[in-house]
C-alpha cells in the first residue's frame, strides 16, 4: 500500500532563503528567514493523484509550537497537502508524492522511513468526528495500547482527557460509549485520542466544519493551550478561524489550465497570520480574504 | 386577500384523488404477498408436525431426540418401529461445527485480503472466484469431494493426525475411513466459505472509512488496522455470515449423504463413518414405510427447530454487542 516515490530529489535547495525562481506569486512576503525553528520544512512538494496533479511544488517552513493555518478555496489541496505531512497519502493507492518534506530535518519520504513512526510522532484529527464506537475511556487508550504502553493507563487516560479540556465534561462516564457525546464534545475525545499517543505535530483538517458555533470557540481555545506542548498545522475554511488562532497563515489558490482542463492547487503566500491578513503582498490573497472571490 | 390565500391553500391541499386511487390496490397486492408467504410457512410447520406426530407421541420428544436406536417399522397405520434420532442429531451438529470452525477464519482471512491486501489488479479476479464458487451446484461438490478431495487430501490429512500424538484421543484416533464425518465437514466447509466470505467483504466494506483513518493517523499498522478496527467493527456482519453458513450447512443433503458414510449409527472419532440428519432423510426416504416416513419428517421437524434456535441464539448475540457499540448494522 505504501507508494514508492516517484522522484527522491527536491528541486529546490533547502536553504532558508526565500526562493527568486518560484512562481512570481511566492515572492514578496515570505517569512521563511524569520522561522529558526521549523518542525517541517517542506520543499518543491507536488502530490499527484494518478496523473493528476493535486499540488505542485509547495515550499514553506512550519514553524515549532505556533499554530499554521492552510488556508484558500475548496479544491486548492489544502488536505492534500495536510496528509502529506504525516504520509497518510500513502494510504490512497493512486497517489503519488514528490519533492521533500523534512520532519526535525529529516525527510519523512526517504526509504528507510516507516510511515507508521511518522503517524505516531504526527498525529491527525478529521473534519468529521470520528471517535471508535467503544467507550469514551477505550477511544483514548485505543493509540497506547497499541504502541505497547506500559504505564499508568488510568493517568494516561485521564491527562489526555484533561489536555482535551474534555476531563470535567467525562470523567463521571468513562465508560460511556464516545458516540453519546455532543459533536462538540466528540471531536475533543478526537484531539484527546489523538494525544493519547504523545506526538509532536498536530494536524487538523478543518476540524470544526461539522460544529456548531460555541464547540468550535471551545476547540479554537483548547488549540491556543495546546500550542505550549504541540506544533498545530490546521486547515481551515472559515477566515475568522484562521485570524483568530493560527499565527502563520499559508494560502493557496487554484491554479485553472483551460486547455488540460486541470485544477491544480499553488501555493500564493506564506506569512504571518497579522501580516496576511492586514498586509497581504498578492492580490489574490487580499481578494479571498475580504471575500471577493472563493 | 387572505381569504383567497387560504382559499387557494386549502385547494392546493386538497388530494387530486387520482394518485390515490392505485394505492389500495398496490396495498392489497403486498398483503397477500406477505400474507401468502406465512400462510405457506405455518402450514409447512403444522402439516409435518401433523404428520410426525404419531412417532413424537410413541417415543416421546425426548426420547426421540436422545434415543440412539434407529429401526424401523413397517406399519401403515402405527408406529411399530423405534426411532431414536441422536446419531444423526449428533452427526449434524458435529460436522457443521468443524466445518464452521473451518470455513470461518479462513473466510475472514481472504476477505481482509481480497479488501485491504490485495492490489487492485488482483482485487476483482479474486472476487469474483469466490462469488463464482457460491454459484457451483452441491452435486458437484460432492462428486469432486468423493473423486478427488478425499482420496488425495482428507484421508491423507486424516491419516497423518490419528497416527501423530493426538491419535491418542479417541477423538482423533483410527481407523480412518474415506466417508467420514472429516470428509463431510471438510466438504461442508468448502461449500460455506463463498458466502461467509461475501458477507464478511461486504461487511469489512462498511467499516466507516475515517475510523480507519483515525486508527492509522495514530500509527497504527495495516496489521493492527485490521484486527483492532476493521474486524471487531464487523462483529455482526461475520456472526450474521456465519450464520448463513451454518444454516446452509445445516440443510446441506447431497454432500453430505454421499460422504459422510451412512451409518445410522453414530461414532465418537472424527475419521470414522456416521450419518446426520438430511443424510438420512434422503437415503431411506424412498423405500420407506408411512411410519417411517413419518419417523423422517420427525426429524425434518427437528432440524426446522435446530435452525431457528441457532438463528435466535444468533440474532440476540448481535444484539447484545451491537448496543454496546453502537453498530450501524442494527
Ligand atoms: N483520494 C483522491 N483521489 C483523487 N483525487 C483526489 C483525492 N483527494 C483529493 N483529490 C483531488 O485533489 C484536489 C485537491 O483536493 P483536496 O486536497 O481535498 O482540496 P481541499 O482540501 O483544499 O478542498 C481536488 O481536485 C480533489 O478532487
Ligand atoms: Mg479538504
Amino acid at each position: 500500500m505504501e507508494q514508492p516515490r516517484t522522484a527522491t530529489e527536491p528541486d529546490v535547495p533547502a536553504s532558508a532563503e526565500p526562493r527568486d525562481d518560484a512562481a512570481p506569486a511566492a515572492q514578496g512576503g515570505m517569512p521563511e528567514a524569520r522561522i529558526d525553528d521549523a518542525v517541517f520544512d517542506i520543499a518543491g512538494l507536488t502530490v499527484r493523484y494518478g496523473s493528476f496533479t493535486a499540488v505542485r511544488d509547495i515550499s514553506m517552513r512550519v514553524p515549532r509550537h505556533d499554530i499554521t493555518a492552510l488556508i484558500g478555496p475548496s479544491g486548492c489541496g489544502k488536505s492534500t497537502l495536510l496528509r502529506s505531512l504525516n504520509r497518510m497519502n500513502d494510504l490512497i493507492p493512486i497517489a503519488s508524492t514528490e519533492g521533500r518534506v523534512l520532519y526535525n530535518g529529516e525527510d519523512i519520504y526517504a526509504d528507510w522511513v516507516d510511515p507508521v513512526e511518522v503517524r505516531r510522532r504526527i498525529g491527525m484529527v478529521f473534519q468529521k468526528p470520528n471517535p471508535f464506537p467503544k467507550s469514551i475511556y477505550d477511544n483514548v487508550a485505543f493509540g497506547p495500547k497499541l504502541n505497547g504502553f506500559k504505564g499508568n493507563m488510568d493517568d494516561l487516560v485521564e491527562e489526555s482527557l484533561r489536555r482535551a479540556a474534555l476531563w470535567d465534561e467525562v470523567s463521571g462516564k468513562l465508560k460511556d460509549s464516545g458516540l453519546s457525546l455532543s459533536g462538540g464534545q466528540q471531536q475533543r475525545l478526537c484531539i484527546a485520542r489523538a494525544i493519547a499517543v504523545s506526538p509532536d505535530v498536530i494536524l487538523m483538517d478543518e476540524p470544526c466544519s461539522a460544529l456548531d458555533p460555541i464547540a468550535t470557540l471551545k476547540i479554537e481555545d483548547l488549540m491556543r493551550d495546546m500550542k505550549e506542548d504541540y506544533t498545530i498545522v490546521i486547515v481551515t475554511h472559515n477566515m475568522q478561524q484562521a485570524a483568530r488562532v493560527s499565527d502563520y497563515t499559508a494560502f493557496f489558490t487554484v491554479d485553472v489550465d483551460d486547455e488540460k482542463g486541470e485544477r491544480t492547487g499553488d501555493l500564493v503566500e506564506f506569512d504571518t497570520t497579522e501580516r496576511i491578513f492586514t498586509q497581504a503582498s498578492d492580490q489574490r490573497t487580499e481578494d479571498y480574504i475580504t471575500g471577493r472571490f472563493g | 386577500m387572505s381569504a383567497t390565500d387560504t382559499s387557494t391553500t386549502k385547494e392546493s391541499l386538497r388530494g387530486s384523488g387520482r394518485a390515490r386511487r392505485a394505492d389500495p390496490i398496490f396495498r392489497g397486492l403486498v398483503l397477500v404477498a406477505a400474507t401468502s408467504v406465512l400462510v405457506v410457512l405455518a402450514a409447512m410447520i403444522i402439516r409435518t408436525t401433523l404428520d410426525a406426530w404419531p412417532v413424537f407421541d410413541a417415543m416421546g420428544f425426548w426420547g426421540f431426540i436422545s434415543g440412539q436406536q434407529w429401526s424401523v417399522g413397517h406399519s401403515r397405520s402405527e408406529v411399530t418401529g423405534t426411532y431414536g434420532a441422536f446419531p444423526f442429531i449428533y452427526g449434524t451438529l458435529k460436522i457443521s461445527f468443524f466445518a464452521i470452525l473451518a470455513a470461518v477464519p479462513l473466510a475472514i482471512g481472504i476477505a481482509l485480503f481480497i479488501n485491504e491486501i490485495a492490489p487492485a489488479w488482483l482485487k476483482r479476479p479474486l472476487a469474483s472466484t469466490v462469488e463464482l464458487l457460491a454459484m457451483v451446484p452441491s452435486v458437484v461438490y460432492a462428486l469432486v469431494g468423493i473423486y478427488f478431495f478425499r482420496l488425495y487430501i482428507w484421508e491423507p490429512v486424516g491419516q497423518f493426525i490419528a497416527s501423530s500424538p493426538l491419535g491418542n484421543l479417541t477423538f482423533f484416533g483410527p481407523p480412518v475411513l474415506l466417508s467420514s464425518y472429516w470428509s463431510a465437514a471438510n466438504i461442508l466447509a468448502i461449500m460455506i466459505l463463498p458466502i461467509i466470505t461475501a458477507i464478511c467483504r461486504e461487511s469489512f466494506a462498511q467499516v466507516p472509512r475515517d475510523e480507519v483513518n483515525a486508527a492509522y493517523a495514530m500509527g497504527a499498522t495495516r496489521w493492527e488496522v485490521m484486527r483492532k478496527v476493521i474486524v471487531p467493527r464487523s462483529f455482526s456482519g461475520i456472526v450474521g455470515g456465519t450464520m448463513l453458513g451454518l444454516g446452509r450447512a445445516l440443510g446441506e443433503t447431497i454432500a453430505i449423504a454421499f460422504l459422510i458414510g451412512a451409518s445410522q449409527r453414530w461414532a465418537p472419532q472424527l475419521f470414522f463413518g456416521g450419518d446426520a440428519m438430511t443424510s438420512v432423510i434422503v437415503n431411506t426416504f424412498a423405500d420407506a414405510a408411512p411410519e417411517a416416513i413419518w419417523a423422517l419428517l420427525a426429524i425434518g421437524v427437528t432440524l426446522f427447530l435446530i435452525t431457528t434456535i441457532v438463528n435466535v441464539l444468533a440474532r440476540l448475540i448481535v444484539y447484545r454487542v451491537g448496543q454496546f457499540s453502537g453498530d450501524a448494522a442494527l
